[in-house]
């Protein structure tokens, strides 16, 4: 499922990152934030107007992502293998 | 003393303590200024190290990737790579990582390591991470990457002796050695993390717990709004006894110093011209600084990207970002630190927008044009039962402004011919107490900013309108008042029928002029006009009474309506000109403020007309 349909407070784990487009600086910008294959993340918090944007953990960091932006993540949910 | 000074870079993640770090190492012995043809700043410093060593710090932009996405990444991405075209590759890098966040830090860490210069690391916030129970095996870390790793602690005094002892140590560490890495930098990381780090919990509990009342739908946007209201509080009332002060100070100064002058035009220029000009530069300080000092807790604290979160959505429909709010919240009480506050925003098509709608913001400066026409011309009346229709008039105006900020920021989200979406992408840092020191340094930076940049084009066309409404003197027997013969009138009379179609008449036109300097001025300009003398309130009355009897309802409706849009205040251009290094821009800011204050002016004199007013 994608990081922007993934429930608050399910922890899942990273599976891919999708590029818009054959040159798409924000999927390139996510994976070398380490939104990258095996990574356990979480959506820990959503924006007070539509649930934008989502706050996501991952790894030690937590990043606010719009939800345009968090549909480029590929997510499994519970807890990853690596 | 040696040759040339060694030059060392800091480069590393955005959030790792970096510019904490650059001012434990230089203190005040910092250089600010921009890079050539860019807005980024670039921070420089000198330091002898204990050995007798000379360093030229330089502190670069924050930087995730080389995969640069910000004109912050593509400085120091040029710079490390020996591309920038005015700044020389540094002979040793030293890459600052937060020991706290190495799953991420670490990556750029390798992406550095590959440049092969001479480097070392350092783990930065090592308080932090041994607090948390993270532990980190130094020796082990320093073999499997091939370069010296030290700790260092930017917040204590002596939190960077090891940083030092080891460029004290040998001339330069070793090239590292990068060949036993693969393609996947992720993957690597996790090796070295798994290998040499044990960490307990993921983030500290703290965070967490903060983080749930502060981005609570409601809580949080609770706490935002107390704590908005406080920072605009201060900004608003707080600086009005000391901007008063500077006001009154200045003046008298200006008086005692050019008492001993005969009256003439050598007193006028230093005290109309130069001193006026001095006040006008001063005045602003007091707002700068308290606005800053409340911008710069916010941001070190963690909590402004916070409060961009929980406005980004709001901000986003109308093509600005959540970042863009405390500017915007800025520019009610002085566009001129609302635009310097744009600095936050790193995307620069973000920052641009903001800059371009912050002067539509009701600044404080507009008030007391609005209070005199108001007064004069709207009466006391009650508008259904509670309230006062002087009161209503003057929220119009301020929500004018506002809807029209949301309007124009729209349209340039629909003009712009680059369409491509802008990341939010933001990190939200570990909560931290602000640092005394790292604040003291970055607010004396701001006010030498607006000094030394600001300061002179204010000054500068205070004195070149000073000379405007003072010359040429009239001569012996003119019955109307000076500045009326001066070229501040003529300019004023010439323009009267490019503004007789939305009601000025003449003496608004002259007034218009001298109110350039800053929009308050146009009251006093008006006064002298209709050749009163006084100050401040009494003028004010006097004033309102004969308005109300030279001007039509229309003409005074009008002018409101042009106070709401027009570029009346030429430091207002000058901070823009500063912050984006462009004329272009500001030639494309007071055209469109100057096309819609005429529009508006228009349709409301028109309006009013119509109407039988």
């Amino acid at each position: 499922m994608r990081l922007s349909d993934l429930p608050q407070n399910l922890a899942a784990t990273v599976t891919a990152v999708e590029a818009l487009g054959p040159a798409d600086p924000i999927a390139r910008r996510l994976r070398d934030l380490g939104f990258v294959q095996g990574e356990p993340i979480r959506v820990v918090a959503q924006g007070p107007v539509r649930r934008d944007p989502l706050l996501v953990q991952i790894g030690y960091t937590r990043f606010a992502l719009r939800k345009t932006e968090a549909a480029r993540v590929q997510v499994n949910p519970g807890p990853g293998s690596a | 003393m040696s040759a040339a000074a060694l030059r060392v870079a800091l480069v590393g993640n955005p959030n790792c303590g970096k510019t904490a770090l650059f001012n434990l190492l230089t203190g005040s012995r910092q250089k600010v200024a921009n890079y050539a043809g860019a807005t980024v700043e670039r921070k420089e410093g000198r330091l002898l190290t204990p050995a007798g060593r000379s360093l030229q710090i330089l502190d670069l932009p924050g930087a995730y990737s080389f995969d640069a996405a910000s004109p912050d990444e593509v400085i120091t991405r040029d710079i490390c790579y020996g591309e920038h075209p005015e700044e020389p590759a540094p002979d040793l890098i030293v890459c600052v990582a937060d020991a706290t966040n190495l799953r991420l830090h670490l990556r750029f860490v390798l992406e550095v390591m590959r440049l092969q210069r001479p480097m070392l690391l350092a783990l930065n916030m090592s308080d932090a991470a041994k607090k948390r129970g993270i532990h980190i095996d130094l020796p082990g870390l320093q073999r499997r990457l091939g370069i010296p790793v030290v700790e260092t602690v930017a917040v204590h005094h002596n939190g960077a002796t090891e940083l030092l002892r080891q460029i004290d140590a040998q001339h330069l560490p070793p090239l590292p050695d990068t060949h036993a890495f693969g393609e996947d930098l992720h993957a690597e990381v996790r090796a070295l993390l798994a290998a040499t780090v044990q960490m307990p919990t993921r983030t500290a509990r703290i965070d967490d717990a903060i983080d749930r009342v502060v981005l609570h739908p409601v809580a949080g946007l609770a706490i935002l709004a107390v704590a908005m209201f406080l920072m605009f509080q201060a900004v608003f009332s707080w600086a009005q006894p000391l901007m008063d002060g500077i006001d009154v100070g200045v003046k008298w100064l200006g008086d005692v110093l050019t008492n001993a002058l005969p009256e003439g035009v050598l007193r006028s220029l230093l005290r109309d011209g130069l001193f006026a000009g001095l006040g006008g530069v001063l005045v602003f300080l007091p707002q700068i600084l308290i606005l800053f000092f409340f911008i710069l807790v916010l941001e070190e604290s963690g909590y402004l990207p916070r409060a961009a979160f929980l406005l980004d959505r709001l901000m986003f429909k109308a093509g600005l970002t959540g970042r863009a709010f405390i500017p915007l919240l800025s520019s009610f009480a002085c566009a001129i630190p609302g635009i310097m506050a744009t600095r936050s925003i790193q995307d620069a098509r973000d920052r641009l927008t903001t800059i371009l709608v912050a002067p539509l913001m009701t600044c404080s400066a507009r008030l007391p044009v609005y209070t005199l026409l108001i007064a004069a011309f709207i009466p006391q009346r009650s508008v259904l039962g509670i309230f006062n229709l002087q009161g209503v008039v003057l929220f119009a105006l301020y929500f004018t402004g506002i809807a029209s900020a949301l309007a124009v920021a729209t349209v340039i989200k629909r003009l712009r011919s680059d369409r491509s979406e802008h990341a939010l992408l933001m990190e939200l840092p570990s909560y931290r107490v602000p640092h005394l020191r790292d604040l003291a340094i970055s607010l004396k930076e701001r006010a030498m900013i607006f000094l030394k940049r600001v300061g002179g084009i204010i000054l500068a066309l205070t004195v070149l309108l000073w000379f405007l409404s003072s010359f040429p003197a009239p001569p012996a027997g003119f019955s109307g008042a000076a500045i009326d013969y001066s070229f501040a009138g003529r300019i004023g009379h010439l323009l009267q029928p490019l503004f007789a179609p939305i009601g000025f008449g003449w003496e608004i036109c002259i007034a218009l002029i001298p109110g350039l300097a800053a929009r308050e001025v146009a009251v006093s300009a008006l006064g002298t006009v209709y050749a009163m003398s006084g100050d401040g309130d009494a003028l004010a009355a006097q004033l309102g009474s004969t308005i109300a009897q030279h001007w039509s309802l229309a003409t005074a409706l009008s002018l409101l309506a042009w106070y709401v849009f027009a570029p009346q205040c030429l430091s207002t251009l000058a901070v823009i000109r500063r912050e984006t290094n462009s004329m272009k821009v500001v030639l494309i800011a007071a055209g469109y403020l100057f096309a819609l204050a005429y529009g508006a002016s228009f349709i409301t004199y028109h309006t009013a007309l119509w109407l039988g007013s």
